[in-house]
């Protein structure tokens, strides 16, 4: 049994806490305490049923005001896989919220009102898909009951959806006619839509391939921490402890450590008390190489025969997430793995209007920005292109005057 | 790949290594509260898997209400021998000695809300800028909006409308003087999936959480064992039952439930087949739709 992490994109009313109520309701995953606050809730729906948006809404402010703010994780599983769900919020507002949520996911739901078909946020939540590099995307057009679950519906928004998708380079897009009030379709296949031959929600979920490999010639681990026990018994113990991004490592293999640049061999690879012949992809080990080499938190190991890119001049797609807007004047800080270094953005290539995915030119970014820019880093990164390596090819910018997070950064190419 | 066997437990295991590593990398003093319960016994486990051979880059830091399982004390202090670690004690008893809470009066009263203090002073005097804990998003709806990587400011609060993103496998543990980061490795694990990580891993788990007889009493609704700690008086009726734990706080606030599960298959059976969950046990959860979002704006874990 393996894990699929996914999200749901979707506008206010479309439905999207109702979805994500429904799976886990029809899955049997809501507890007799739970189910017993929800019913004692004010929050009923107008034919008296129970809200189940309401689980979904987990502070305060939320629940008075009946939308969603915050990224939450929801959790349940069947007979064949576990499921993490990132509920993001479907307000433009929370667009970096919603990046949050889509940059762990390996799959996206995008809901649409089937009353309404394709409209503003549909383009905008598919631009973030196709940003964020999700690779799997299920477009469930949603409240099919309040349009008589007709197929004419049904199949005009899928065509117009089919040219946005083609538009934006999105290949693997499934496409579920549902009503998560009803249930239709979510968990189980629908009894009011005889023409549709694909499967439920949920059956698809269950299968889709989550495909844990980033491309394997990339074998990549940042080195988070060295293990030096300097006892003893263990005087000459050197190991170096990280979680391997991509790509396969094996006993034998030669790798090269960057940024200095040197090579060896790997003479061993342990996990607690156990020794491995390789270190797959997800995988938190240690590594032992043959020579004594100068290496600490913040290097990285990878295969000698597939070399990362090494830059100190990086072209990067950019979402601005703090409403301090970004000023190119100060340094900030990059932290790419378990490496940090000071950054300045040098410059601003376009801004896009995630409306109308026209891309304009600009002097600055706020809030929920997205556009290209170019970063000069203090200190190189060795690093794997976005659509090539997600773990490899991704950062976040830190404002070092507030330690906040202020940006995430897709690597796109090197200008070097 | 076929032969690409790593299953859920692997991935989840494999991400709380990574955190507890990028916890050792980005703080200067780290600590790792330990409760005595499974969900911090697990947080052990996986240290040892980060940091072995090598000694934890952090102690283990349990805030003592004084109303503990006795039970729950002697695993804490034998676990601390076998793996040669440090434990420091923050004591709720020398709180309320030096008169910085005050003890609750009545017969609900519970010392749970009084260790935030105990917890905060602790942090204040040992200066540690990170706090590992077994916190999981699925035991409450205002933990599943906690990052994993969670900033508190100096008064140990949590603030869910500043909290800041996070993106990919990427920690931004930066902070301010005198703020700290309570870290959740396990944010992402069911208490399902700590019990079958526990029966895979075969750790040993203080007994209170298997069935045993157990003098109880019935208040709203729940069993808790009988204890000089519960205020009782003449209308609690004292029955002997065979009961376990499902969680393991204070004896003031921690209800039992009746079971004959004595071994980990049948617990894992019950808790499967359990339609309570597990924060149900929990009175301090009871008070209010919000009482864990405002517990933890005001520092507790």
């Amino acid at each position: 049994m393996n894990i699929l992490k996914f999200f749901t994109a979707g506008s206010v009313d479309d439905g999207k806490s109702t979805l994500i109520g429904r799976l886990l309701y029809d899955t049997d995953s809501i507890l007799a305490d739970q189910l017993e606050a929800l019913q004692s809730s004010n929050r009923k729906n107008d034919d008296g049923t129970i809200d189940l948006a309401i689980l979904t809404d987990g502070l305060r402010a939320e629940r008075e005001q009946g939308i969603t703010i915050d990224v939450a994780y929801k959790y349940f599983q069947t007979e064949k896989r576990k499921f993490i769900i990132a509920d993001t919020p479907g307000h433009i507002q929370y667009t970096r919220n919603m990046v949050t949520g889509a940059s762990t996911a390996n799959l996206a739901i995008i809901l649409i009102d089937a009353r309404n078909g394709v409209v503003e946020q549909t383009i905008r939540h598919s631009y973030l898909v196709s940003l964020l590099g999700i690779k799997h995307i299920v477009v469930a057009v949603n409240k099919m009951d309040m349009m008589d679950y007709s197929e004419t519906v049904f199949t005009a928004i899928k065509e117009k959806y089919k040219t946005l998708a083609q538009n934006l380079g999105l290949k693997d897009v499934t496409y579920i006619p549902v009503s998560a009030l009803k249930g239709d379709n979510i968990v189980q296949p629908s009894a009011h839509m005889d023409w549709y031959e694909g499967e439920s929600l949920l059956h698809f979920l269950e299968k889709v391939d989550t495909d844990l490999q980033d491309k394997t010639t990339q074998a990549r681990m940042p080195v988070q921490w060295v293990i030096r026990p300097q006892t003893d018994e263990l005087h000459d113990y050197r190991g170096y402890a990280g979680r391997v991004l991509s790509g396969t490592f094996k006993v034998n293999d030669m790798v090269t450590v960057l940024p200095a640049g040197t090579s060896s061999t790997i003479s061993k690879i342990e996990f607690f008390e156990n020794e491995l012949e390789q270190a797959l992809a997800g995988q938190s080990v240690t590594i032992h190489l043959k020579d004594n080499i100068d290496i600490s938190r913040g290097d990285t190991l990878v295969n000698s025969s597939a070399l990362p890119i090494e830059s100190k001049l990086i072209e990067a797609d950019l979402c601005w997430m703090d409403g301090r807007a970004l000023d190119p004047s100060i340094m900030y800080l990059i932290q790419h793995n378990s490496k940090t270094t000071k950054c300045k953005i040098n410059e601003i290539l376009y801004k896009v209007d995630i409306n109308t995915l026209e891309r304009h030119a600009a002097e600055e970014f706020k809030l929920n920005d997205i556009g290209r820019v170019i970063v000069k880093t203090a200190d190189a990164l060795a690093f794997d292109l976005y659509g090539d390596n997600r773990a490899n090819g991704s950062a976040i910018l830190i404002d070092s005057r507030t330690n906040l997070t202020v940006g995430a950064l897709m690597f796109r190419a090197s200008v070097e | 790949m076929s032969e690409y066997n790593f299953d859920y437990l692997d991935e989840l295991e494999a991400e709380a290594i990574h955190i507890l590593r990028e916890v050792a990398g980005q703080f200067e003093k780290p600590a790792l509260l330990f409760s005595g319960g499974k969900d911090s016994i697990t947080l052990v486990r996986l240290a040892e898997k980060a940091f072995r051979p090598g000694k934890f880059p952090f102690p283990l830091v349990h805030i003592d209400t004084g109303h503990n399982f006795e039970e729950t004390i002697q695993y804490r202090d034998e676990m601390v021998a076998r793996i040669g670690e440090k434990l420091i004690i923050g004591s709720v008893q020398k709180s309320i000695d030096e008169g910085k809470v005050i003890e609750q009066t009545g017969k609900n009263a519970s010392r749970n809300a009084l260790q935030t203090v105990t917890l905060l002073d602790t942090i204040l005097e040992h200066k540690f800028d990170a706090c590992i804990g077994g916190a999981r998003r699925d035991e409450e709806k205002a933990r599943a909006k906690e990052r994993i990587f969670s900033v508190r400011d100096e008064f140990g609060q949590w603030d869910p409308k500043r909290q800041r993103p996070e993106l990919w496998n990427i920690y931004n543990g930066k902070i301010h003087k005198g703020e700290n980061v309570r870290v959740f490795p396990i944010s992402n694990w069911t208490e399902l999936d700590v019990w079958n990580y526990i029966r895979r891993e075969n750790i040993a788990l203080p007994s209170i959480y298997f069935a045993h007889q157990r003098d109880c009493i019935t208040r709203n609704g729940q069993l808790m064992a009988a204890s000089p700690f519960l205020n009782m008086d003449s209308e609690d009726v004292v029955e002997s039952k065979k009961v376990r734990f499902r969680t393991v706080g204070d004896m003031s606030c921690t209800a039992a439930v009746e079971s004959d599960a004595d071994l980990i298959d049948d617990i894992i059976q019950e808790i499967s087949d359990s339609k309570i969950s597990e924060r149900g046990a929990r009175m301090d959860d009871k008070v209010s739709e919000a009482a864990m979002e405002d517990r933890k704006k005001g520092g507790y874990f």
